[in-house]
């Protein structure tokens, strides 16, 4: 690979609040403050963005962003169909295709998500406290392929992503006996991880295996303290020229590497899809993805300093820290219960900034503003040295990853 | 009417022409999987080509509906008013059907007792006149 490649250059992010306590401000009020926070922190101004890029339909649509902030032209805008946070670090990589293409020279990946403000992920905008409809039930006209593909999920009560993402990882437990302590394990590593960043939603309530084990039960193996948090925040991450890159001050990191996609016949995943290969069910199907990333990369897991995994679920950290290749397929609960992913001693690092079980959860695109924030040395939970961090997007779902560098 | 697990206000499926012949099956007690007429590969949900071959030329065929639970998740939270919990979210491995597995639930059962390979057979639940759902309870002997 001779081209040179994408940096980024600058990371910023609103405060993150719980579920419906940001207050009274709109979702692309926060994304216009997380983008002039990561614009400012790459050194740069407003004037100099050409570009914007975003997933998991947010909602803040890049022709609306661009007239707001007043930027001169808007030239790349982009959105990624990898699913939901599945297209965090997809984001990423179109940004850095975009810039190192020449299509535009800097450009902004930003996420909002004010949950309080629309229905609840889970409940595709359903409550169960909301009156019966009045007609007999029937089937309904799907007038999407998603939700024709949704119609063999729903009437089961498959709605909430807790349950779906139960599936995959009940079946891990019952091929290689992997335990609710385990998981249990992955929570409390990230939630101390969150006590030490002022940025955490949960940055003030510890958390032990006990507290875990006794959290009440959503969906069997998922506890509530399995499950990530509801959020609302935003956040942002500047990508732009190699060249462009080495005039700006502060520390740039290099995307080494990235990589998306979705494994044969895998649609959504285990959401709608019973019918995932079965040595590909009990995974996060990101392994093939994993294959391609280290190739483009030269580089292995063993190179991998510190990481941040995207954690919808603790069981989804798991599986996907099988599909890299950190432990063996079926070992994800003994290497994590060796204490593997402690930012203080362990092996691999992971979540430095408590993850989307602890910090906060915008779609995971913070996972790569605490990538930057670990290479640069500004993390809370500083790994020493690190020179290479892997960023995942999502597990069980089509996905993405990106490799970044110290430079 | 059949015998019923689940309240009238569970989330109603939603289909598309190429998808809505499998309700229509359903609506009849028929619990079929799309066939490629090609390479008999058997597919669900229903699509307009084949992954495997890529003919656009398929049938139904009907299956018994017997099974094994390939996995499972024992859900607390409701979905729907007037619910029942917990409740169980399984996915099928039927017998006959060309390998395919099905997203469904396990009635009748109790949550000490649902596990992975659990035998399991089809029960009909009619949520209106025009409306079965395919669930699924422990095999009896
Ligand atoms: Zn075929």
């Amino acid at each position: 690979m001779s081209r040179p490649k994408a940096h980024i250059v600058g990371v910023g992010e609103s405060a993150y609040a719980r579920w419906g306590k940001i207050g009274d401000v709109t979702e692309h009020a926060l994304a216009c403050q997380a983008i002039q926070r990561a614009v400012a922190d790459a050194g740069l101004s407003l004037d100099d963005v050409d570009g914007l890029a975003s997933f998991a339909e947010d909602r803040n649509e890049a022709i609306f962003m661009a007239a707001e902030l007043g930027l001169p032209a808007l030239r790349f805008a982009n959105m990624v169909w990898m699913t939901g946070g599945g297209g965090g670090c997809a984001a990423i990589s179109n940004a850095a295709m975009a810039v190192e293409t020449g299509q535009a020279e800097v450009v902004v990946v930003y996420r909002a998500l004010c949950q309080g403000q629309f229905f609840r992920f889970g409940t595709g905008g359903m409550d169960a406290s909301a009156p019966p409809k009045p007609e007999p039930p029937t089937v309904q006209h799907a007038n999407s392929l998603f939700l024709a593909s949704m119609g063999f999920a729903i009437p089961y009560g498959l709605l909430m992503a807790a349950a779906a993402y139960a599936l995959p990882t009940r079946r891990h437990m019952h091929l290689y006996g992997t335990t609710s302590a385990q998981l249990g394990h992955i929570a409390v590593t990230f939630r101390e991880h969150a006590s030490r960043n002022p940025r955490a939603v949960m940055g003030s309530r510890p958390m032990t295996l006990d507290d875990h084990q006794a959290s009440p039960m959503i969906a069997d193996p998922h506890r509530l303290f399995d499950c990530c948090l509801e959020s609302d925040g935003a956040c942002a991450v500047v990508i732009t020229t190699a060249e462009r890159a080495r005039d700006l001050a502060k520390g740039r990191v290099e995307i080494l590497a990235s990589d998306q996609g979705a494994p044969k016949g895998y649609a959504f995943g285990p959401f709608t899809n019973a019918n995932i290969a079965d040595d590909l069910y009990a995974t996060g199907a990101c392994e093939e993805m994993a294959g391609r990333l280290w190739g483009k990369a030269g580089l292995g897991p063993k190179d991998v300093d510190v990481a941040q995994i995207y954690d919808h679920f603790t069981g989804c950290v798991l599986m996907q820290l099988e599909d890299f290749g950190f432990c063996a397929r079926g070992e994800g609960g003994p290497f994590i219960e060796s204490g593997a992913l402690s930012w203080h001693g362990g092996s691999l690092p992971t979540n430095t900034h408590g993850g989307g079980l602890s910090e906060a959860y915008i779609h995971g695109l913070n996972h790569v503003v605490e990538g930057v924030r670990a290479l640069r040395g500004e993390s809370t939970s500083p790994v020493e040295n690190a020179e290479v961090c892997l960023v995942t997007s999502g597990a069980c779902v089509p996905s993405s990853a990106v490799l970044l560098g110290k430079t | 009417m059949s015998e019923r697990f689940f309240p009238d206000s569970m989330p109603q499926p939603m289909a598309d022409a190429t998808t809505l012949p499998w309700w229509q099956a359903a609506a009849e007690h028929r619990l079929v999987v799309q066939r490629c007429t090609a390479c008999q590969h058997t597919r669900l949900p229903p699509a307009p080509i084949c992954s495997e071959c890529r003919s656009t030329d398929a049938d139904w065929k009907e299956v018994s509906g017997r099974g094994e639970v390939y996995t499972y998740t024992i859900v607390h939270r409701p979905i729907a008013a007037d619910q029942e919990l917990p409740y169980v979210i399984a996915v099928i491995a039927l017998e006959d059907a060309g390998g395919v597995r099905i997203i469904s639930n396990v009635v009748d059962v109790s949550p000490d007792v649902i596990a992975v390979g659990l035998p399991v057979e089809l029960v009909w639940e009619d949520m209106s006149a025009d409306l079965a759902i395919p669930r699924f309870r422990p095999r009896r002997p």
